[in-house]
This record gives structure tokens, sequence and C-alpha cells, in this order.
């Protein structure tokens, strides 16, 4: 609705009525104009409180200047600029304008028909001009619109480009990413940096402020950090370069908060510094940790020293980074998702299950089906998996470790183990029919191992062990079973006489394995069981004939 | 991504003398009362005619390939065509390497 406190439009309509443009609207009512110097008069802002807007707005036709008795210095000015006549527009009870007039030229007075007329013209007028406004409005409007989406696709474009586009594969250790932008895109950002002689860099930071500038300032922060950790080893040594270099960058009350680790892979000892971040997690055996370091963010003050802390991370211990639009999330009661929460979280989440899954799903239940989120959500996570002190044995010699995990043996759980899987490969089979195949064998294999090998019971877990080389991708999923042996020439599945009754219902598990991959091997003996499933990368014949 | 498990759900609805049977959520070995009391409902009217509709269906196991096999013996000795629709690619590939495609209409 339009009202006084927007006085723009009723001021570039004063200018277009009262300005030498609008000669002809102001002769309406007098005799054909001799010069237009006579007529036109200065334009003339009106404030919002003159008593004159109140006035005209309830006084129902045409106003004589001369008569009225009013303290206003918009009357003042009107008078001294010769007009006698105002004919006020008003459109469903609001002025939106007014016509004036100065003396005839005759210097006779305005006649009744005179006023009649002026009055009939105001009434046609108000609407028409009403119209032309909301058009005028909307069409402002539809523009701040359109560059306010526009502003969203850039600052979000910018920050999927500078995003990582794949998790770095690290033998022994599962990480995963989890990023979703807030609609008016936050500033988070995290990093992978790979150095030569094997160690990786995990750096995860927030920008003040939202849209284009937080995505610019991340742009900028990420370069100035890639390049210190090229020149730098010691993580706070990094951030004091960033720091020193982004502050003379930044823009005011702008500031970066992040937190940057050096993880030598082989041996799990991280070196870590943090610049005011959300202090990190790890879950231990012996419950949630914490990864405090002082620093104060990037970009506020120059000169500014970084603690340096270090952990030796364990095998099955986990850490977490992660942003405050997690922790900061609030659901329909405005209850905050919290940091109490996040370390109960971790502490009870399930070894084997994908802790980002995990903590995506309890939020989604904090937060409810209608939430808007408020700010950008990153997560990640960083677990280490394999004993790391024993050497890689020789079934996976000329392979290269994706990844290793353990599943329970539990009804429903090679659902799990597939998708786990499918995480890690997606990247390396392009093919989507290879893929889906190739989890369909994951899934009965894994199945075929609870069932069989380890009789569903709790404290008998599946291993599964993902490896790849140049032209094939390698799944092996092992049993702690002993006894009875996997028998792949047995009964070959026979839909004819599962039909008939000659045969049981069920008993396609490893045929279906056999069919789903390139090469299906079985190791065993007294103590475990063991499906290798291996999967060419090449493309299928379809493709190669193209 | 969520691997939590779906619940399977069966549900029978009929159109004319069109029974449908639209099957939701996981087929593993959970699924067996479900899959079995809705053929039953289904059959009840004696039609000639069932259509089992896989467009909700998101992963079958082997034990869910011998859910299907059982009912399929159990259609096949009441004289009953069954006809599949919604299968996925992938599926389709299974329906037809264990032969299921032979015995049930797949479209």
């Amino acid at each position: 609705m339009y009202t006084w406190g927007n006085m723009t439009t009723l001021r570039a309509f004063w200018r277009r009525n009262f300005g030498r443009e609008a000669v002809e609207e102001t002769a309406v009512a007098g005799p054909p104009p001799q010069s237009t110097s006579q007529i036109a008069g200065p334009a003339l802002d009106i404030a919002p409180d003159d008593p004159l807007l109140a006035y005209l707005q309830t006084a129902g036709g045409v106003v004589e200047l001369e008569k009225l008795n009013l303290s206003s210095s918009a009357v003042d000015e009107l008078r001294r600029s010769g007009v006698t006549l105002i004919v006020p527009l008003v459109s469903q009870g609001e002025l939106i304008g007014m016509i004036n007039i100065g003396s005839r030229l005759s210097e006779q007075d305005y006649s009744t028909e005179d006023r009649k007329l002026l009055g009939d013209l105001a009434s046609q007028a108000a609407p028409a001009l009403r119209v032309a406004q909301l058009v005028e409005q909307q069409k402002i409007e539809a523009a701040e619109r359109e560059r306010i989406e526009q502003e969203l696709r850039v600052a979000s474009l910018i920050q999927h480009t500078l995003l990582p586009k794949e998790v770095p594969a690290i033998p022994g250790w599962t990480v995963s990413a989890y990023y979703q932008p807030a609609r008016q895109v936050g500033g988070d950002f995290y990093d992978f940096i790979q150095f030569e002689d094997g160690r990786i860099a995990f750096i995860v930071a927030d920008v003040t402020d939202k849209g284009i500038p937080a995505a610019l300032v991340m742009a900028t922060t990420r370069s100035i950090l890639h390049s210190a950790a090229e020149r730098l080893v010691e993580p706070g040594a990094v951030l004091k370069r960033t720091n020193d270099a982004l502050y003379p960058q930044i823009p005011p009350k702008m500031f970066v908060t992040c937190f940057y680790a050096l993880l030598d892979p082989v041996s799990g000892y991280l070196r870590f510094a943090n610049a005011g971040h959300d202090v990190p997690y790890c879950r231990t055996a012996s419950g949630v940790v914490e990864f405090r370091a002082r620093g104060m963010p990037l970009g506020l003050m120059p000169g500014m020293e970084y603690e340096e802390m270090e952990a030796t991370l364990k095998p099955g211990e986990q850490v977490l980074l992660y942003s405050d639009g997690l922790v900061e999330a609030h659901n329909i009661d405005y209850e905050m998702f919290g940091f109490p929460r996040l370390q109960k979280l971790i502490n009870e989440h399930a070894q084997g299950e994908s802790l980002n899954d995990y903590l995506l799903a309890q939020l989604a239940e904090f937060t409810g089906a209608d939430w808007e989120q408020e700010d950008d959500v990153t997560l990640v996570t960083l677990q280490c998996l394999a004993d790391l002190e024993t050497p890689q044995s020789s079934d996976t010699a000329g392979w290269w470790e994706i990844t290793n995990f353990k599943i329970d043996s539990r009804q429903g759980n090679e659902r799990l183990a597939m998708e786990q899987v499918a995480e890690v490969i997606e990247t390396l089979l392009e093919d989507e029919q290879k893929l889906e195949r190739l989890k369909t064998a994951v899934a009965e294999a894994t199945m075929n191992a609870m069932e069989h090998g380890n009789k569903y019971d709790p404290a008998r877990p599946v291993a599964i062990k993902v490896l790849a080389n140049e032209t094939a991708v390698r799944v092996r999923i092992s049993d702690m079973g002993e006894g009875v042996k996997i028998d792949r020439h047995a009964e070959i599945p026979d839909i004819d006489a599962k039909l008939a009754g000659e045969q049981t219902p069920r008993g396609w598990g490893l045929f279906l394995i056999e069919k789903m991959v390139d090469e299906m091997a079985i190791e065993q003996d007294e103590t475990q069981h063991t499906i290798v499933l291996t999967v060419h990368r090449d493309k299928t014949d379809g493709d190669q004939q193209r | 991504m969520n691997v939590k498990e779906n619940e399977f759900m069966a549900t029978v609805s009929q159109d004319g003398d069109r029974t449908t049977i639209l099957l939701q959520g996981e087929i593993n070995s959970r699924a067996d009362t479900d899959m079995t009391a809705a053929y039953e409902q289904a059959v009840a009217g004696s039609l000639a005619e069932v259509i089992l509709d896989f467009n909700q269906v998101d992963y079958i196991n082997s034990t869910g390939i011998a859910l299907i096999v059982g009912l399929l013996a159990k259609a096949r000795m009441a004289n009953i065509h069954l006809t599949a629709v919604g299968l996925s690619d992938h599926y389709r590939e299974i329906f037809t390497i264990t032969r299921l495609s032979d015995f049930i209409d797949i479209q």
C-alpha cells in the first residue's frame, strides 16, 4: 500500500505537475496560455507532516488557497508561487497528488462550473494516477527482487566454485564432508590441502556476513591460506601469516573464524591451531574430547599469535569439524541445537554409521520439517580406521585402499554397507549400471556374511575393504565365521524348479553376486570367509562402440 | 545420505477389474507378512490379473526376490497372471537374470 511514509512517489509526481513539463495539466482550467512563463511554477517538496496534507486528504473537493487558514509552510510556499486553487487527488481515502492552479489570465475568479469541471477531472484522474503509481512501484520491487536473486546466485556460484570437488582418499582413513548453504549463502567454507610428503591440511572456516561480500572474503581468505600453507608447515604460523595478509584487505567489521589442522596419515599425528572457530570434537574410547587452541579470528587485528596443539588419533577415533550453522540452528520453540547436544550425539552415535548422516538426521528431527535454514551448515569428519602400524597385507598389494570399515551383524545392515561403499566408489565407477550392480553384490555378500558366517552375532562384525587401481574397483567382504565353507558350486537356483516346488524360493544370493560383478572370488580358512568382488572401470561395450 | 531403513508397506487398490498392489520401501525378509497379506487380499475377489507396482520400492534383496518367487508360485497355482510396473532399470535386469521376467509381465 502506498503511504505517506514514502514521499518519493509523491515528490516525483509533484515535480512533474509543478515543473515546466506540467504546463498542459496546470492550464486545464485556464484559458489557452499566452506564454508558459506565466504559469510554470518551481518544484516544491512538502514535508510529510505538513498540515496541508492532512487537510487535503479530507477536503472533499477544490480548495481555494486564499480562504485557507492553516499554519503551513507549504501553503505559504504555494501562495508565493501564485497558486490559487488546489485540486486534491484522492484515491481510496489516500491523498496521492494534487493539481495546483494559478490565477486565470483574465484575472476573473474561477466560476462554479470551472470548479465542478476541476472536481470531475480530479475524481477521474486520481484512480488512473494511483494505478500508474502502483505499476511503477511494482516495477521497482520486481527489479529489486531480481537483483537480490542474482546476488544469491553469484554468491552461491563463487562458493561452489571454491569448495573442494571431492574429499581426499587416504589409506586407513575415512574423510567425509557435507555442506548445505542457507538460502542467503553464508560464508562457510572447508578445504583440504594435500602436501607432497603425504600430509594433509584440513580447514574449516566461517566468514561473518552473508551473500556476495562473504563469498568474496571467503575467496580471498582461501587463496591466502593456500599460499601461506605452501610456504609454512606449522598450523599456528599459517594462521598468523594469513591473518597478517588478510587484515589490510578485509572490509571493516568483517572477520573470519578458521580451524586449521595438519594430519600425518601414517602416524595419525595431528597438529592444529584455531582462529576463533567453533572447537572441533574428537570421539575417543574414553568419551568426546575438545580440540582447543587459543587464537583471535582472522582479519580483526594484525600481529596475532596462534597457539598450536597436538593429538595422535588412534584407530576408531573420529574428529568432527563443523560450523555454527549446526549448533546455532533453532527449533520451532526457539531452542538452540547447542554444543551439549552435539557433544552428546557424537558420543552416542554407533560405530560404523556415518557421523555426518547421523548428525544431519538428528538436526532434521530437531528443527522439524518446515525449517528455514538460518546459516550454512558444514560438517567435515575424519576417521582413523585401520591399525596404522600394520603394513598392508599381500591381498591388497598393487591396490590402493580407499576405505575399510566394519558393519554390525544385524538384520538390514547390508543396506548400510551398500551405501557406505557406494559413497566412496561413486567417483570411481562412472557407469551407473555398474555402480548399481556392484551395490547389489556388496549388499548380498554382506547379508551372506552376517547370516551364514556370523549368524547375526553382534560380537562378530563384517569387515569391508574397498580398493581400487587404475583399471578396477575391488570390494573385500569378510565374516568371522568358522566351520561350513561357502560352496560356490552349490545348487544353481532355477526358477522352473522353484515354481514347481522342487527348490526352495530362496538361494539367490551367491547367484546374484556372481552375475553382478566381473569377477567373484572366495577366500576362506578355518576362521573366516572373504568374498572378493571386482568390477572393471572401463566403459560398457555399448559405450565403446560409440 | 540417510541410510535408515525404509519400512515396507503394501496397499491393495481396485480400479474396475484391475487389482494393484502398491509396494513401498524395502522388499526384504521383513516384508514377508505384509506382502503375503496384501496378496491374499488382492486375490480374494477371484480375479485373473494382479499388478505389482514397484514405483516406490527403493531396494530389493535376494530374500525379497524369494518372496516374489513365492508369490508367483501361488499365483500360478491359482491361474492368476502377475504384471510388474515401475521397476527401475537395475531391478528389471535382476528380474531378467533370475528369469522372473519369463513369468511376470514387466511393463
